[in-house]
């Protein structure tokens, strides 16, 4: 293997899915990349200065506006006649949260830019607080589990729709444990003209609590229950999907988590088990995830 | 300052300044629109729509994306341009920092009014008299000419290597920016000569991939506020000195930090910054006409803030009355304050007054700086509180 784009000694946590899968978009990306990061645990764990683990050039200006610094990024290279790929890598806080209305913006305004989105479905850097991309019923510091509580009350944001609902030419969904899936939709994106969106599964040790050698098994289970269907959409149609060929049941899945340990422990959340099992089987269903 | 009186146009505060702007050619315009700053943008997207200036102008979702957008333009290497005011620079706030601490030499126009609670489209200079610690520059325009003429030489100072800091040229909403009045539009390729290209010392390149924007730990996060504070206190020269550049190019002085009217024989003087200064004006004239030893010193540069320049200034006067279009709600406001610390440690023991005057576009007029000299006369007996709200209908509280 040709040398990462990201150079080791980052400070990312043992068992984080994050620099795997930041490596595996930059390989499929190449050099002449320039990446903007918005604030989060790529960028503090990348870039404490006067060190930096980036071989790319890499810009970071604040939590909320990645898009429109890469907006600009993106002019400017235009307006020079260089034709460098864009690519903003940034975490669901800032992509389905905080930074919504810059990247609605990036969206509506045609950049030619890729956002990748690492979904480790919390706000991890400021210890594992709910975002709008946490699960039904995961526990994080700010949706505990308690005697009134059963952990986050609501689904997870559908932001694919929404990155689909601005008719940006490329949307998909991928996971860390799909390296080949995850470079080719790389690859496309990148082929767009315009805006495209590629929200990557990517579990999180400290937050979701599991052992560091069972991350990559974490995330293939995440697909191969339902919960993360791999879709890909390009001009609006959808247009692969990755088969999953007998599912398996959440709870396989969702018991290897610290934070869904509390489903485990009570009867009474048998139900919230089957609920969740019907977001999966919905999935399946949806995007016929099963010849 | 030289009247060339034949080369002047009547035109409108905004267009004059988008004419100014055009003249600064940016590669990248990014703004979002709000009164009283619309009528700039407006007349630079039909410059662009018109081939008359080749920027690309982006329309963007919000002032803070306005702002955000030129943190990736100058980290390309490109000439970056907005403008906003009141809630836009307040909703600016986070990237304000941001961009002074990234060292990105960006220049906005700032078109002055008020912030609400309650909501107020008119003038006064609370926006960015509240945004004086966030690290940008900021330069007081008294007319349209000199906001004109600052916008030319903001971009020369900003993108100095020594400086590197972004800039707000401050012009009072509606008053200057919708007023007409005769202007000397800037002649494009005298403006090309006193403001080459940019030159940016280092720029997002994947052939020489470099990190901005890192994260800095209580190692090393001082020394990076150190060097913008250092970088304020090289424009006190560097201000001065383009201003002087711009008198040899263009034959206009306005001072550089300070200007001075009938300040020699002074005893009262008045401080002031922005359009108001030109009523001041007015009102010494016809108060020097009867014999009143009134003068102003015009604050042109209040970040960063002229300590020296306003010690030797005002060493003479015996009484100081500061008007000012803000207050620092829970302490008199920006400009008296400041000067008050100036002052503290010199030997200049002048009684100093202040004036919250003009708040929410309330007129000031030769008449209230009358009265406010009066007021300051009698402050020299002590008869006179330090701080009042000019004006106030206390009828209504």
């Amino acid at each position: 293997m040709e040398k990462s784009l990201l150079a080791p000694g980052h400070r990312a946590c043992a068992g984080c899915a994050m620099p795997t899968t930041i490596r595996l978009v930059l390989d499929a990306a190449g050099p002449n990349t320039i990446v903007v990061s918005p604030t989060g645990c790529l960028e503090v764990t990348t870039t404490p200065f006067p060190e930096s683990a980036w071989c790319v050039p890499w810009v970071h200006s604040l939590f909320e506006n990645a898009s429109a610094v890469a907006s600009g990024v993106e002019v400017m290279l235009k307006r020079q006649g260089k034709d460098t790929n864009v690519v903003i890598i940034g975490g669901d806080g800032s992509t389905f949260d905080i930074g919504m209305g810059c990247n609605s913006g990036m969206f509506e305004r045609g950049h030619k830019v890729l956002y990748v989105c690492y979904d480790n479905e919390a706000y991890m850097n400021t210890g594992v607080q709910r975002s709008g991309s946490t699960p039904f019923c995961a526990q994080t510091t700010t949706t505990p589990p308690g005697s009134q509580s059963q952990g986050n009350p609501r689904p997870k944001k559908d932001m694919p729709a929404i990155a689909l609902a601005h008719r940006i030419p490329y949307v998909a969904t991928a996971s860390v444990a799909y390296p080949v899936d995850l470079r080719r939709k790389v690859k496309k994106a990148l082929q767009a003209n315009g805006p495209s969106y590629i929200q990557v599964n990517a579990p999180c040790i400290t937050g979701w609590t599991f052992d560091a050698g069972t991350m990559i098994e974490l995330a293939r289970l995440a697909v191969e229950t339902g919960l993360w269907p791999l879709t890909e959409y390009e001009n609006g149609e959808l247009t692969g999907v990755k088969k999953v060929r007998r599912p398996k049941p959440v709870q396989e899945y969702l018991k290897l988590q610290g934070r869904y340990k509390h489903l485990f422990k009570k009867t009474e959340c048998a139900d919230n088990l089957g609920r969740i099992q019907a977001l999966a089987d919905a999935n399946i269903a949806r995007y016929k995830l099963v010849d | 300052m030289s009247e060339k009186t034949a080369s002047k146009k009547v035109v409108e505060g905004s267009y004059a300044v988008a004419h100014a702007v055009m003249c600064c050619r940016p590669d990248v315009i990014s703004a979002y629109p709000i009164t009283p700053q619309t009528h700039i943008v407006e007349n630079l997207s039909q410059m662009v729509a018109d081939g008359e200036l080749d920027s690309e102008f982006l329309t963007v979702d919000s002032e803070f994306s306005a702002l955000s957008v030129l943190v990736g333009v100058i980290a390309a290497g490109g000439r970056g341009y907005s403008s906003t005011t009141s809630q836009g620079l307040a909703l600016m706030y986070e990237v304000l920092y941001n961009v002074s601490g990234m060292r990105l030499p960006i220049v906005m126009n700032v078109a002055n009014r008020a912030i609400g609670a309650p909501l107020n489209i008119w003038n006064d200079q609370q926006d960015s008299i509240g945004a004086r610690d966030v690290g940008w520059l900021q330069i007081y325009a008294e007319d349209v000419q000199e906001a004109v003429d600052a916008t030319l030489q903001a971009y020369k100072i900003a993108e100095d290597k020594e400086i590197r800091m972004p800039i707000m040229v401050c012009m009072d909403g509606f008053v200057l920016t919708h007023v007409y009045e005769p202007v000397e539009l800037l002649d494009k390729e005298k403006a090309r000569e006193f403001l080459p290209d940019f030159q940016p010392d280092s720029i997002l390149d994947p052939l020489h991939p470099k990190t901005f924007g890192a994260f800095a730990d209580p190692s090393t996060f001082t020394e990076f506020r150190y060097q913008q504070f250092e970088a304020q206190q090289k424009a006190l020269v560097k201000i001065e000195k383009v201003a002087r550049e711009f008198e040899a190019a263009f034959g206009r002085y306005y001072g550089g930090l300070l200007d001075g009217y009938f300040l020699d024989d002074a005893e009262v003087v008045l401080v002031a910054m922005g359009s108001v200064v030109g009523t001041i004006k007015d009102a010494i004239d016809a108060m020097r006409a009867e014999g009143k030893k009134v003068g102003l010193l015009k604050v042109r540069s209040y970040r960063p803030f002229p300590v020296q320049a306003l010690r030797k200034a005002l060493k003479d006067a015996s009484v100081i009355a500061v008007i000012e279009k803000d207050v620092s709600i829970g302490c008199e406001a920006g400009l008296v304050t400041d000067l008050k610390a100036a002052f503290y440690n010199s030997n200049i023991r002048t009684p100093i007054i202040g004036f919250a005057a003009g708040l929410g576009g309330r007129d000031i007029t030769i008449k209230d700086i009358r009265s406010i000299v009066a007021k300051a006369e009698a402050a020299r007996k002590g008869e006179q509180p330090e701080f009042e709200f000019l004006n106030l209908r206390t009828e209504i509280l």
